[in-house]
């Protein structure tokens, strides 16, 4: 039975992420998980001319690298979701154009990563395509550009806020076996719980995750210990805790096998505030770290909630609060049974 | 979910605890001695003026205003005055430094949208409610103190 | 003796500006405007000019001081020309710091590229 209790579905079919492909910024490569990037780049404007076409790099060069690891070219994919934080989703569009992939744009601001990836497994598990490639990427200079203030300005943001990483991250999903196995996925609500800071989104965050995670553990009727890790995408310094006090009023304790991709990406002297943030953030982590951690069976069963911030300029000059969104994906190590 | 509906409720009131306080007195520390910094900076320009070319203590605010603006640009271009404002807060948003920075940030950043859509048009984009509100208000408060000096007094 | 009231003053100034901005948790924009504003009034009551005597640049800097500038060009203005005088003066003594504005962004917007 593919849809499972209220909002998760199990895939019926053994679905895999076959290869992935990270490429990220000078700061992203300079913090705790530099090396398990595939491409870096010493520069924000990534050899390009400006903020947008360097974010388009850094997709294309993740989806290439990704391809690349098993020789596969663009003419192999049937599909290509993807997504990103600019205004009609520019960065993906435009990366589609170059690719030439049948595309489904998603949005789901930082929650696209996950969107992307439970959407293209369960296309995959219904046989509507063989090769999806899921994508998602963030620039620190086109999110600030458009969500906040010209780069070079010098306002003074609060401890609570975050710093949206310049990164990339592509995954190619299919039945052939791979590297790690997909099994099941939760698709989240829109909570609001009156949040209006936009320098505060983990606060605004933390309520979507932890009803993403409880409706995840309700619907197929399991403990938190079932996973050796619940990475949150995310929320960051400020946020994190939150979560697990929301979890912990509802009985769930999740505190032994919680972490944020926001805060394992940067180290704390990298002037990042409450931590990292943006649709690359959770993409970068998982496709490279996690994953690495998972083939190797250092993790046995990761359930990754990638946490978006629906936010907008005008809605916050209109004094709306901010809506919030988690989509999760469980991702387990492949053992001799397969 | 009884639990959470009541937390929605006061979600704000129960997350304080979770949120960093910015530290106050920091804070102002640092905002006071940049302030006092470019304002010192600002009296030695003043006095430059006033002492090498022929301005006397009543105009020579202007070519000071116009100095300390270039200045700022100029830190603005080099990518050095965003690195202040995080350090020093109000301390360099409240001259008129910020002032120019705020301008010059918004005319660099869409320099990529070209001059005339890009540059020209933004550049007022952050600056703009300074101006907007100086002028209302002078306007405002000017017709106050005329009516009050030509009737009144 | 002017340069240490000129740091104090402006100092002074921008503190209340901080606190503003942690306390009242007031965006820049909002200070800034409220700043302009209190120049504008602070003129009004002929305040002004006596802390700009009393602290010289300390005053002059911080963009309170355009507040200041803009209404006593309209007064000025206004003493001569009546009412009408009010429009015609407001841009009179700010317009070296506008002007210098505008120009100097319009250069360092084409020769140099924002660094993110």
């Amino acid at each position: 039975m593919r849809k499972t209790g209220k909002q998760t579905w199990v895939y019926e079919n053994p679905i895999y992420i076959n290869a992935t492909g990270t490429a990220v910024g000078p700061k992203e490569a300079d913090g705790p998980l530099g090396e398990t990037f595939d491409i870096t780049h010493k520069d924000l404007h990534c050899e390009e001319d400006n903020w947008e076409l360097a974010e388009r790099r850094l997709m294309t060069e993740s989806i290439d690298s990704c391809l690349q690891k098993i020789n596969l070219s663009y003419e192999d994919v049937d599909l290509f979701l993807a997504g990103d934080l600019l205004n009609q989703n520019v960065t993906a569009n435009f990366v589609a154009r170059h690719n030439q992939i049948p595309f489904l744009c998603m949005f789901g601001a930082c929650s696209t990563s996950m969107e992307t990836l439970a959407t293209g497994a369960a296309l995959v598990d219904a046989g509507f395509a063989n090769r999806v490639i899921a994508s998602a990427s963030s620039h620190n200079a086109t999110a600030e550009r458009q969500f906040r203030n010209p780069t070079e300005y010098g306002g003074q943001k609060p401890d609570t806020a975050t710093a949206t990483i310049t990164g990339a991250g592509a995954a190619l999903v299919s039945k052939e076996k791979g590297i790690v196995r997909l099994t099941s996925a939760t698709i989240g609500r829109v909570m609001d719980y009156g949040i209006k800071n936009a320098n505060d989104m983990g606060s605004a965050m933390a309520p979507a995750a932890a009803d993403t995670i409880q409706r995840h553990l309700e619907d197929l009727n399991i403990a938190p210990s079932e996973y050796d890790l619940i990475l949150t995408g995310d929320l960051s310094g400020v946020g994190s805790p939150i979560l697990k006090q929301l979890l912990k009023d509802e009985g769930y304790d999740i505190s032994t096998n919680h972490n944020d991709c926001g805060l394992m990406v940067y180290r704390p002297d990298q002037n990042v505030f409450a931590g990292g943030s943006g649709c690359g953030c959770s993409a970068i982590v998982t496709y490279g770290h996690i994953l690495n951690e998972l083939k190797s069976g250092n993790l046995k069963k990761v359930f990754m909630v990638a946490t978006g911030a629906l936010l907008s300029p005008t809605m916050i000059q209109q004094k709306e609060s901010i809506p919030t969104i988690a989509h999760g994906v469980v991702l387990e190590h492949i053992g001799e049974g397969g | 979910m009884a639990n959470n509906q009541k937390l929605k409720d006061n979600y704000q009131e129960s997350i304080k605890p979770f949120q960093p306080k910015p530290s106050y007195v920091a804070n102002c520390l640092k905002a006071f001695l940049v302030g006092g910094i470019i304002c010192t900076l600002g009296q030695a320009i003043q006095n430059f003026y006033i002492a090498f070319f022929d301005f006397n203590e009543k105009n020579a605010g202007n070519p000071t205003v116009a100095t300390l603006i270039l200045i700022s640009a100029l830190l603005t271009g080099f990518g050095i005055y965003d690195r202040i404002g995080q350090f020093a807060g109000a301390g360099s948003a409240v001259p008129v430094t910020g002032f120019a920075n705020s301008m010059t940030s918004a005319a660099l950043e869409h320099r990529s949208e070209g001059i005339v859509l890009g540059v020209a048009t933004n550049m007022f984009k952050l600056a703009g409610n300074v101006i907007v509100f100086g002028t209302v208000s002078a306007y405002v408060v000017g017709i106050i103190r005329y009516l009050f000096k030509t009737y009144l007094l | 003796m002017e340069y240490v009231i000129a740091f104090a003053v402006g100092g002074i100034i921008c503190v209340i500006g901080q606190l503003l901005l942690d306390l009242a948790k007031l965006t820049p924009a909002h200070v800034m405007s409220s700043f302009v504003v209190a120049g504008a009034i602070l003129d009004g009551f002929g305040l002004y000019d006596k802390l700009i005597e009393f602290a010289g640049a300390g005053a002059t800097v911080p963009i309170t001081s355009f507040g200041h500038s803009l209404l006593h060009g309209a007064m000025k203005q206004a003493d001569d020309h009546g009412f009408i005088g009010i429009g015609i003066g407001i841009f009179e003594l700010t317009s070296a710091g506008i002007s210098a504005a505008i120009l100097f962004a319009f250069i360092i917007a084409l020769i140099f590229k924002p660094k993110g």
